[in-house]
């Protein structure tokens, strides 16, 4: 396994490279020019020259991107081009509330789809079946946004349970932590969820014709214990798959959602550095995001071979 | 006489006692925070190359200027005490108000100020404009300084003292000596706020906090002049991308103010009794559309003029605002209401004449070249311009060709000089502030120093020679008929096509005080009434 592991990271090192430089190139190649959002019209050319000059914008595509590289290797991630401020300090800034949320998020969405789908598949074809499936096929379809400016509507403005908008660190006390969390998590979880118990559902079905089900039950085993040990606990490859892409798509899902709720995260730090061409900012936004799918494979990988012994690297 | 027993005196004591301790601590307790939304999210810190709004109303908040204008656009002293012009009107003598002091304690010097005044004017239009008549700069003591020239003007008064555009921000030697290439990280000014820096989170929020040696001129404020009197502890800056979020945060009292209400969600807080709708026509915005003189069609002056007579504002202003309370149709070049508004022209630009245009078509015989319009989508108040103007130059006769983009792009886009056919342009669309649109110096859409000059390069020494004279005029009333001049002259060559003006709309709850009309955002002289 360690050797296997071994392999993996070596082997995403150039993915990464690759990742890297495509974004590298493909952001000097658009139009925008951060040195003309930041001074304006009023600036002379010879002023907006300084300025490329002093961002670094006036050498050659190579040469930046052998620059950054060589920085990014040593832990330098350099400066954002519109704040000047170091993009570690950026980054780390708004990493709590999204890391909080994706966390929540993606809790929910197991903990509510994994059991909803079970029933589903134990209903199979019955009305509460279509009932389940009826809703997750609702919650998929329905824009994000939506979702968040109904239940703003009605549990915010309407029963004043939940503030409209906002984040607040654990520092500052679970109570206003978790009710500031409620309602972005409830609105991206909806998705996830409505995914992830369809795939239990499909998962748990496939596995319930099997030989050992039949000899589980007739062994007089309860159909909970039938259900929840044997069914899913088989099915439980394809439901780590999904739940690990759940992750993954979290990151680039969470923009809408920190959009609407107002959460200061790394989705909303990543539209900000597009919208203003802050070509450093977005380069390490996605070059973390790399890091972070790669990981991610890494782990769901991992965990096949923990869910299903016979899974050997 | 009477007593009262040890029991009750003494709890009557500890009483009395708690209730002093208790207002002993009110003042700590009863911080006042204001949280505004405004208009965009604060990312920079320098005011002199960051030319985005929000950076100037960040500065107003932490710096603070040598002169201002008043209500009535008259200049006024604001850090100084006063000014004395020679005899022979080539030199100006500034000398500072006592108690200035930077955020970090230190007193204000005359050196701060000529350091401020140097690094600004090398990047201010009208800075520049000021440079090329100035001689030198001299600091006679900490507190004067003077200001000399090479033939008499007194254009560093009116540079020096225009709230908008770069507007002049004093900041000390140490941060005004930082090339313009390199921006200014870190705040230290000796405005009425200080900003809190452990609590800046850029594009996120600007908490500031009350400057507690600031010392506000006596004078009462008016317009960007007069006395800063801050009655709030804090005033919290927060971004929300989202409109419809601030919309509900402000209903549910999250939020106190927002800076400016996107005119499709007005009804929604104009049907809320807990919440003051205002609009303010000093923060209003002129819409243009700038034509590319340097390609074809319109290097043809017959055709740039079926263009203006082609496009109807009032189909302008309801694509973009909607609600005739919030806009107004102007042909004013330099902003209705202001002190060179003038409606000379307005018989060409307010009402579509489709028909006149393409009888002008027809007379510069038109051979039908692609009008290539660049289209910013990201932008509410851009998004719906370009489609109307397309639409009515459709209908004169014009050929059109939309390219739509992110704003971003089109700000790259439009620095290209090359014919349509090659990625270049012949309109693009966008939106001025008032209060810069008033200064016809620093206004850029109204210079025509070709190459050198704003996007669209148009060339027209006769505009230029207008405004260099401007530059030298002292009197109001002959500054006047400059400008007349100047506007008769934009409209004929169509510098640019007045879109119309729309009114920038705030909200607040009813527990504030109504903010201060001012042409500039502004948090003093501004607090909770408790209602």
């Amino acid at each position: 396994m360690a050797k296997y592991l071994f392999r993996r990271v070596l082997a995403s090192v150039p993915v990464l490279f690759v990742v890297a430089f495509i974004v590298f190139a493909l952001l000097r190649l658009s139009p925008g020019d951060p040195a003309m959002i930041l001074a304006g019209d009023g600036a002379t050319p010879a002023q907006l020259d300084a300025m490329r000059h002093s961002m670094g914008l006036d050498r050659g595509i190579i040469e930046q991107f052998v620059i950054w590289l060589s920085k990014v290797l040593r832990g330098d991630f350099g400066v954002s081009l519109i704040t000047g401020l170091p993009m570690r300090d950026l980054v780390l800034d708004r990493l709590g509330p999204s890391f909080a949320l994706c966390l929540s998020t993606i809790t929910l969405a197991v903990v509510v789809a994994i059991p909803v789908g079970v029933v589903a598949a134990w209903r199979q074809g019955r009305a509460l079946d279509r009932i389940i499936m009826s809703g997750s096929v609702m919650a998929f379809s329905v824009p994000v946004f939506i979702i968040g400016y109904v239940l703003i509507l009605l549990l915010s403005r309407g029963l004043g349970w939940f503030p409209v908008q906002g984040y607040r660190p654990l520092s500052e006390g679970i109570g206003a932590f978790a009710l500031h969390l409620t309602l972005p998590t409830l609105t991206m979880s909806a998705p996830f969820i409505a995914v992830i118990s369809r795939i239990v559902r499909s998962s748990v079905i496939e596995v319930m014709g099997e030989d050992y089900i039949r000899t589980a039950r007739s062994k007089g085993l309860s159909e909970r214990g039938v259900l929840f040990k044997h069914a899913l606990g088989n099915a439980a490859v394809p439901i780590a798959t999904v739940v690990g892409l759940s992750i993954a798509l979290l990151l680039g899902g969470a923009v809408v959602t920190e959009s609407v709720f107002n959460i200061p995260g790394l989705g909303r730090l990543v539209l900000e550095a597009v919208l203003s061409r802050d070509f450093t900012a977005i380069q390490t936004l996605i070059l973390l995001s790399s890091v972070t799918y790669v990981v991610i494979n890494l782990a769901i990988d991992v965990l096949y071979s923990i869910l299903d012994p016979r899974i050997r690297y | 006489m009477f007593a009262l027993p040890w029991g009750v005196r003494r709890a009557a004591c500890i009483g009395v006692a708690g209730v002093v301790a208790a207002l002993g601590a009110f003042p700590a307790l009863a911080q006042t925070t204001v949280t505004a939304v405004m208009h965009a999210p604060l990312r920079g810190l320098d005011p002199v190359i960051n030319s985005q709004y929000i950076v100037r109303n960040y500065a107003y908040m932490v710096y603070d200027t040598l002169l201002a204008r008043d209500a009535a656009n008259k200049i006024r002293p604001q850090m100084a005490e006063r000014w004395t012009v020679s005899l022979d009107g080539k030199s100006i003598t500034f000398v500072l108000r006592d108690g200035l002091k930077w955020h970090d304690g230190t007193d204000v010097k005359a050196e701060d100020c000529v350091a401020s005044i140097r690094r600004w004017s090398a990047m201010d239009t009208m800075g520049q404009v000021m440079n090329t008549l100035l001689e030198g700069m001299t600091v006679v003591d900490d507190k004067t300084f003077e200001m000399k020239f090479k033939e008499p003007t007194e254009i560093a008064l009116t540079a020096l003292s225009k709230p908008s555009g770069l507007a002049a921000f004093m900041m000390p030697k140490r941060l005004a000596d930082t090339p313009v290439s390199e921006p200014i990280k870190e705040e230290l000014g000796s405005g009425p706020f200080r900003l809190v820096m452990s609590d800046f989170k850029p594009g996120v929020q600007a908490v500031f906090e009350k400057f507690k040696d600031y010392v506000p001129r006596s004078e009462p404020a008016s317009g960007m002049a007069g006395g800063k009197i801050v009655s709030v502890d804090r005033v919290k800056w927060v971004t929300m991308p989202d409109p419809m979020t601030a919309v509900n945060a402000l209903l549910s009292k999250e939020i106190d103010l927002i800076e400016y209400v996107p005119y499709d969600l007005l009804s929604i807080l104009e049907a809320n009794p807990g919440v003051v709708v205002k609009e303010s026509k000093l923060r209003g915005n002129q819409s243009i559309a700038r034509l590319n003189f340097s390609q074809s069609p319109f290097d043809n002056k017959l055709l740039r003029q079926a263009a203006l007579l082609a496009i109807d504002q009032k189909d302008q202003m309801q694509a973009q605002v909607g609600n005739p309370k919030y806009y107004k149709l102007c042909a004013a070049a330099f902003g209705c209401g202001g002190a060179y508004a003038s409606d000379i022209g307005a018989d060409k630009v307010i009402k579509g004449q489709p028909e006149k245009a393409a009888e002008l078509l027809k007379q510069a015989k038109y051979d039908g070249a692609p009008v290539v319009i660049l289209h910013a989508t990201d932008v509410p108040a851009f998004a719906a311009m370009a489609p109307v103007v397309a639409q009515a130059l459709r209908k004169a006769g014009f050929n059109v060709q939309m390219r739509s983009m992110d704003w971003q792009t089109v700000a790259v886009s439009r620095a290209s000089r090359a014919p349509v056919t090659n990625g270049g342009w012949s309109i693009f669309c966008t939106i001025n502030g008032l209060v810069d649109v008033g200064e016809p110096l620093g206004y850029n859409a109204a210079s025509a120093s070709g190459k050198s000059g704003y996007f669209g390069w148009p060339d027209v020494p006769a505009i230029e020679e207008a405004r260099a004279k401007f530059a030298r005029t002292k009197d109001p009333e002959e500054l006047k008929t400059i400008a007349t001049d100047l506007q008769r002259r934009i409209l004929d060559e169509v510098l640019f096509i007045p879109l119309g003006e729309a009114y920038s709309v705030s909200a607040w709850r009813t527990d504030m005080a109504p903010p201060l009309d001012t042409p500039v955002a502004v948090f003093w002289n501004f607090t909770r009434t408790g209602k």
